[in-house]
């Protein structure tokens, strides 16, 4: 296989790109930024294979130069860089790492709820300011008991049910149909979700549907009590709508690991203090990115090799 | 009640010195710059002494005081009240027990996913604006860590119930193993330490716990674990933690409490795999209100000869 043609779209975990480098013949596309075209011209036809992240996937661009592009390997369970519909024209296979990842970023949904409503990030920086000698920090929010609602109930979200539930948390969603095998109470709209809940978790796909599903009426539902954790995607939210929520007072804080455009996050909420922001880490801990990247490299190799994918899409 | 004198020992809570002078004469100990004075004065009509985790009745204050009838903290933890004392003289003990439970589990959890997914780091990673010159590094996995928890009270038990909830396999020690708990049980805190990835303080401080956690117990717990205290800063040698923690010889600590609150090693301040926080496991707005009614209730029992609601002596 090491003469098959893998291109790999932008620098995403140096124990991939080291992996793919001894079974295949790898090309990074950020090497070759300033001479697209010629790389384009030379190698084009070569390509089999992409591997793609949330940051740059395959777009139909992309998909359009490669004339023999066999599979799509997202490292990422999230497959909304991927022109889904372009693979499926083409016959192009793709795949993503559901699994793997749903512990962790469950872990960070919860993690993000409590940091938000105890305040660990404004306590932490206010004992390393040396501030405690002057008096006692102010009280924070309970989080045990609150109401979780979660938009989408899929792996991820079931995973932030499960936990939540630990910490007797009732449980609502909002999907697109009700899930038949569980207990948590199902709304059909989300507004009603985010009336009816103080902690809001968006764990949804990023499809046309759900692009800013997050929205203003959605905001005012939740209220100057409620609290927003994004753990899905920056699109998902209005993210305007929501920053001059925080600013003024109509949402009680939020926990948010992604962001409309990142890595650039909205400046306006880095004064404050009921907001915990993170850059985009939901599945990046060493773990779980050496099991990602297995995962891409396994069904590669199952590809070439004729054999069943082990994560398909389509 | 309004001719009870009732002496709170220091600052701890708006709405319980409210509640407190509704219905008793009460006494703000840290206003009143002469205090030996002061208690000369007035030590016939304090009948009651409310105090917290700074401060509570300790043999001193309760030998100036004869008319002292109640102390009644506002807290859990007994370690700044002398019981045996109280014992002798026939004191009653009451503490606020339950109320806070969620609360202190829940920070424990918080800090671990904190300590470990450097969440405080990261948030300070992006507001400085260096995300745009590179993402952030890869953190450590939280579910399946093996948790080890000293102390299976009713916060230690709640520690647990949430930490299985992310598949983690929990162990324990206490002062005897409890048969009808399925963890695994260590009859020492080193072993404990030795086979679990995250240690968690959640013991009441007393003379056999204190320092509990020392420098064998830090080198078991090693490189790869994480300290979390919710319970008190005396529990941890404090010195052989910092020089662990600056060392690397240990991989991380969440840190509720520390030995000389609200003084907190500075040596901490600079480390990215610590989270230090001002004594917050019962601070919230909900649980401190709950924790101020079972104070208020608890002494109108006593005034009143009803059963204490949460006696400890």
């Amino acid at each position: 296989m090491n003469n098959t043609c893998v291109l790999v779209t932008c620098p995403m975990f140096t124990y991939l790109e080291q992996e793919l480098e001894t079974r295949f013949n790898l090309f990074k596309l950020w090497d070759h930024s300033s001479s697209k075209a010629e790389f384009f011209n030379n190698y084009s036809s070569s390509i089999k294979a992409v591997v793609g992240n949330t940051k740059v996937g395959a777009d139909a661009k992309l998909i359009d130069s490669l004339p023999n592009l066999e599979i799509v390997a997202s490292y990422s369970v999230g497959l909304d860089k991927i022109d889904l519909d372009k693979c499926k024209q083409r016959g192009i296979k793709v795949t993503n790492t559901p699994d793997v990842l749903t512990d962790d970023v469950a872990d960070l949904a919860i993690g993000l709820a409590l940091a938000v409503l105890r305040k660990v990030c404004v306590c932490d920086q206010f004992v390393r300011s040396g501030n405690w000698i002057n008096g006692d920090f102010g009280l924070a929010t309970k989080f045990s008991g609150k109401s979780v609602g979660i938009v989408g109930l899929g792996r991820i979200g079931s995973a932030i049910a499960k936990r939540a539930e630990a910490f007797q948390c009732p449980i609502s969603y909002h999907s697109r149909s009700k899930k038949p095998n569980t207990n948590y109470k199902y709304y059909l709209n989300i507004v009603d979700l985010a009336a009816n809940c103080e902690i809001l978790v968006v764990a949804c796909a990023l499809t046309e549907e759900t692009h800013h599903i997050v929205n203003r009426k959605v905001i005012d539902a939740l209220g100057p009590k409620g609290f927003l954790i994004n753990i899905a995607r920056g699109a998902h939210v209005d993210e305007p709508e929501l920053v001059s929520a925080l600013l003024e007072g109509r949402l009680g804080g939020a926990g948010l690991d992604v962001f409309e455009n990142e890595p650039e996050p909205p400046e306006q909420l880095f004064a404050l203090d009921n907001v915990v922001l993170v850059p985009h880490v939901g599945s990046d801990t060493g773990e779980t990115s050496k099991a990602m990247a297995d995962l891409v490299i396994s069904n590669l190799e199952a590809h070439f090799k004729g054999k069943p994918l082990l994560t398909p899409v389509i | 009640m309004e001719s009870i004198g009732v002496l709170m020992v220091c600052p701890m809570n708006s709405y319980l010195e409210h509640e407190l002078e509704k219905r008793f004469n009460l006494f703000r100990f840290w206003t009143v710059p002469e205090k030996s004075a002061f208690l000369a004065t007035n030590k016939n009509s304090i009948r009651a002494v409310v105090g917290n985790s700074s401060a509570g009745a300790d043999a001193e204050l309760i030998e100036v005081l004869p008319k002292l009838e109640i102390v009644a903290s506002f807290s859990v933890g007994l370690d700044k009240i002398d019981l045996a004392k109280c014992k002798e003289k026939g004191i009653r003990v009451t503490n606020t027990p339950d109320v806070l439970t969620d609360d202190v589990a829940d920070l424990a959890i918080g800090l671990m996913l904190a300590v470990l997914r450097k969440l405080c780091e990261s948030d300070r990673y992006v507001r400085s604006g260096k995300w745009k010159k590179g993402d952030y590094r890869l953190t450590t996995k939280f579910t399946g860590k093996k948790v080890g928890i000293i102390g299976l009270g009713r916060i230690g038990m709640a520690v647990a119930k949430r930490a299985e909830a992310f598949s983690c396999p929990i162990s324990y020690y206490s002062r005897t193993e409890k048969p009808e708990i399925k963890y695994k049980y260590y009859p020492g805190v080193v072993e404990l330490a030795a086979n679990c990835d995250i240690l968690v303080v959640a013991c009441s401080l007393t003379e056999e716990t204190l320092h509990i956690i020392n420098r064998e117990v830090i080198d078991a717990l090693g490189p790869k674990g994480v300290l979390i205290n919710v319970g008190r800063g005396p529990h941890v040698d404090e010195p052989e933690l910092v020089s662990a923690l600056v060392e690397r010889r240990l991989g991380g600590a969440g840190l509720d409490v520390f030995e000389h609150e609200p003084e907190v090693p500075e040596e901490l301040f600079g480390l990215d795999n610590v989270v230090l926080l001002p004594h917050v496991g019962s601070g919230t707005v909900e649980t401190r209100q709950a924790m101020a009614d079972l104070v208020i209730g608890n002494l109108e029992a006593h005034f009143l000869n009803r059963p204490l609601l949460t006696p400890v002596v």
